[in-house]
Formats: structure tokens, C-alpha cells, sequence
């Protein structure tokens, strides 16, 4: 007598082909609806990046009357491009004469929450960072956001020491965030008390721009002067 | 959200069942990652929310007119890419119509593609549903998670920095709550929200019943 054994039911096919066929049609759709967005979009975006930059470029330079950007290498001045490297771009304000008025940049440094970037002007005159607007940050409310408002902390930037070395490679002094009240020199930020890390940041995001460029400003100013005339 | 197997026919609360009776963030507790995190201000909140209607419609009527073609065994993995499609449309979208919302809402927006909400309305209606009734239902929905959004955003808000929509409605004397606009406030006003619909619900279900007993005896 032998036991009967329980009928198995086959295993279903697995539709190889209308997988395959289903999620290549999916993917066409998906490639086709992105890149249409991306060709339709991408002139609006790159105009509303223009007028951010320059909204931020004016509220440091604000009696410059015409604004033009360079990319500053170690070997000379190029007029700025789109492809061109971010932390290299400086935007030079001129004057109805064509004098130069200021010199703006970028700087970028972590905080508390996530990177602080600002822009800054740079006068040449005075060897000295004149001005300083928070551009994008995601600091705690209330805390971190003092150094948007603070005018003590404000008062920082009318005139910040950012003199070059005499073998003209760096700065004289390295721009640094110190303890609130206690700032004794001209290239130190007086941090606020209760925002010390971003205060800290927009010091190392200053230092690492200004370091990087300056130098390159001193040694290039006589020819972005002469793009003004 | 109820799952529908058979395609059910076209009624007034096909569309109005997401905004109150099934509304993802005040019943179903759904998307609760954009729901804390965007909900700071009025506008965050309402810009969060039409780019959560736009993916969720455009990618479920897809899905219900491709629902007889995707084979289940790839059909999450068709979803995914969707609905991934959907919000790089509306990502750049955002950053051509502005840049200040696009980087208020940071990467909520591009996270929009693991909102369970529009996932869940594709694999329980969109799959199942015509696509006149998925366009229905998921505006409904869209819209149910809009106003919900919108409740939160405008309490914060409002205690946290004493304006609405940036326009200043508190006097300059008022000390703003900084905690509404920080994470914990999230978790409060959503809170005191879920706490005030349900006292709703328990209320309006008493009264129900207070009737239903008031015609027993009236019998």
C-alpha cells in the first residue's frame, strides 16, 4: 500500500519578457519626463541664480553701479563663466567713473546645522573686509540666527584686517572667531555669546576664502582695474 | 487608507474621503517626515504640500494607465521610478519658480519620493482604480495633506515668529515662541491638532448615538 503524497501545483512562470519590456517602457517615460523638465526649467534657474548672486553682491558692494565677475587663477584674470570654479569667482564693483569700489566673494564653512555661506566685499584701498551678508544657512531659530540681526556682531565687518604677507602667498593674519569679549586685534570676530559656533563658522568660511583669494587680488588688481575702464 | 480591490464607481467621496475622513496626517499619521520637518512657515508648508499633489497625481494616473501592463512581481520597482521621475520634474520646477523655497525645503523635496503617502495610494487605488478615479482621489488626498501641512505651518508660524506668510500679525511687543519653529514644536502643534480632531470625532460619534437612542425611545 503506498501512501498518497499531497499533488504539488507548478511553480507560475515568472513573465521574464513583459518585465523586462514593462520596465524599460517605465524608464523611456521616466528619462523623457526628466529630461524635458531639465531643458524647460534650466534657463529659469540659471536667471534666478543670477539675480540671487547679484542681490547678494549689491548688499555688500552697494555704490558699485556695474558689477562684473572674473575668475582669479594663480597666473592671471579671466571674465567668469558659468563652468567656472565657484570659490575662484570674485565679483569686482565699479564705480560711473570706473574706479574700482570693492571686491566681492564667496565663503562657505559648517556650522551647526549645515554649511553657513556667505559673501563678502573686500576693499582694496584699505586692505580690510567691509562688509559681510549672510547668503544661505539652516541654523537653530533663535540661536545661531543672532549673527543675521546682532549689531555688535555687525560691527565686525566695517573694517576686518585682511592685509597680505609681505611674500604676498597668504594673509598677514589669519582671520579667527575668538571668544565673545575678548577680541584684541583687528583680523579677530568678536563671537556672540550663544552663537559661538556659527560665529566660528563665518570665521573659517572668511579665513579659507580670503586666504585663497586676496593674495590672488593683490597680485591681479591692476588688471581687473583696467577691466572697469 | 482603505484598501479597494474592485474598481469602485465615481462619487463625491471618492475625492473628499482623503481630506477628512481618511486625511493622511491627522487619521492615517502618513508622511510625518515632511509633516515635522517643512511645517515652520505658512509658505514652506503650502509649497511642501503642491509639490506632494503634483508627484502624487501625475505618478498615480500613470500607474492606474499602466496598472494591466506592470507585472506584479516588478511592479514597486516601476512605482519607485515613477514617482523618482516626478519629483526631479518638480524639483527643478521648484528651483525655476524660486530659489528661497527651494532652499527652505531643502531635501524634503527630492525625499518626497519615499512619502509613504503617494507609494501607498499607488499600490492600494492607483493599481486597482480607473484613472479618471485614481486623479480624483489623489487630488483629494493631495489636497487633505496640503490643509493639513497648512494647519501645522500656520501655528508655528504665527507663535514662533508672530507673522503669517512673512507678513508681521502679532504686535512687535510679542516675544516669539522659538521653540514652534524648532522640531520639538512640530511634535507639540501636531500633537495638539491630532488631540482636537479626535475630540471632534468622539463628540460628533456621542451625539450620534444620543440621537440613535432618542428614537429608540421616541418608538
Amino acid at each position: 500500500m503506498s501512501a498518497e503524497l499531497p499533488v504539488q501545483a507548478p511553480a507560475q512562470a515568472v513573465p521574464f519578457l513583459p518585465m523586462i519590456r514593462t520596465l524599460g517602457l517605465v524608464s523611456l517615460i521616466s528619462g523623457f519626463a526628466v529630461t524635458l523638465a531639465y531643458q524647460w526649467t534650466k534657463p529659469y534657474v540659471d536667471e534666478n541664480q543670477r539675480v540671487t548672486t547679484e542681490r547678494a553682491v549689491r548688499a555688500v558692494l552697494p555704490t558699485a553701479t556695474v558689477q562684473k565677475a572674473f575668475v582669479l587663477r594663480d597666473d592671471g584674470v579671466a571674465p567668469a563663466t558659468a563652468d567656472s570654479p565657484a570659490e575662484d569667482v570674485v565679483y569686482v564693483g565699479f564705480d560711473a567713473a570706473g574706479r574700482i569700489v570693492g571686491i566681492a566673494a564667496r565663503g562657505a564653512a559648517r556650522g551647526y546645522a549645515d554649511l553657513v555661506h556667505v559673501m563678502f566685499s573686500y576693499d582694496p584701498a584699505c586692505e580690510c573686509i567691509n562688509a559681510l551678508k549672510v547668503t544661505k544657512m539652516n541654523e537653530t531659530p533663535g540661536l545661531g540666527d543672532a549673527v543675521l540681526k546682532d549689531p555688535d556682531f555687525k560691527r565686525n565687518f566695517d573694517a576686518l584686517d585682511a592685509r597680505v604677507s609681505t611674500d604676498g602667498t597668504a594673509l598677514a593674519n589669519r582671520i579667527v572667531t575668538v571668544k565673545h569679549g575678548t577680541k584684541r586685534e583687528a583680523w579677530q570676530i568678536d563671537a556672540i555669546s550663544g552663537s559661538t559656533v556659527t560665529s566660528k563658522a563665518i570665521g573659517r568660511g572668511l579665513n579659507q576664502s580670503a586666504q585663497r583669494l586676496v593674495p590672488r587680488i593683490r597680485r591681479h588688481l591692476a588688471a581687473l582695474e583696467s577691466a572697469g575702464r | 487608507m482603505g484598501l479597494v480591490n474592485k474598481e469602485e464607481p465615481l462619487t463625491l467621496d471618492t475625492f473628499v474621503r482623503g481630506i477628512w475622513r481618511e486625511n493622511p496626517v491627522f487619521v492615517t499619521l502618513l508622511g510625518m517626515c515632511p509633516t515635522l520637518a517643512v511645517t515652520n512657515s505658512a509658505i514652506n508648508a503650502i509649497s511642501m504640500g503642491l509639490a506632494t499633489v503634483f508627484v502624487l497625481l501625475c505618478s498615480n494616473v500613470l500607474v492606474s494607465m499602466l496598472r494591466k501592463a506592470i507585472p506584479k512581481q516588478v511592479r514597486i520597482a516601476a512605482y519607485i521610478v515613477v514617482i523618482a521621475s516626478f519629483v526631479t520634474v518638480v524639483d527643478y520646477a521648484i528651483q525655476a519658480i524660486s530659489l528661497e523655497v527651494y532652499e527652505a525645503l531643502g531635501a524634503f523635496i527630492q525625499l518626497i519620493v519615499v512619502n509613504c503617502i503617494i507609494l501607498g495610494r499607488a499600490e492600494a487605488y492607483a493599481s486597482r482604480q480607473t484613472v479618471l478615479n485614481t486623479a480624483v482621489n489623489s487630488v483629494g488626498t493631495g489636497i487633505g495633506f496640503t490643509l493639513a501641512l497648512l494647519c501645522l505651518g500656520v501655528v508655528r508660524e504665527v507663535l514662533g515668529a508672530g507673522t503669517l506668510f512673512g507678513m508681521r500679525i502679532l504686535p512687535e511687543q510679542f516675544q516669539p515662541w522659538v521653540l514652534m519653529l524648532l522640531p520639538a514644536g512640530g511634535f507639540f502643534v501636531l500633537a495638539g491638532w491630532l488631540l482636537l480632531i479626535d475630540w471632534m470625532n468622539i463628540r460628533r460619534e456621542r451625539r450620534a448615538l444620543e440621537r440613535q437612542g432618542a428614537t429608540v425611545h421616541g418608538h
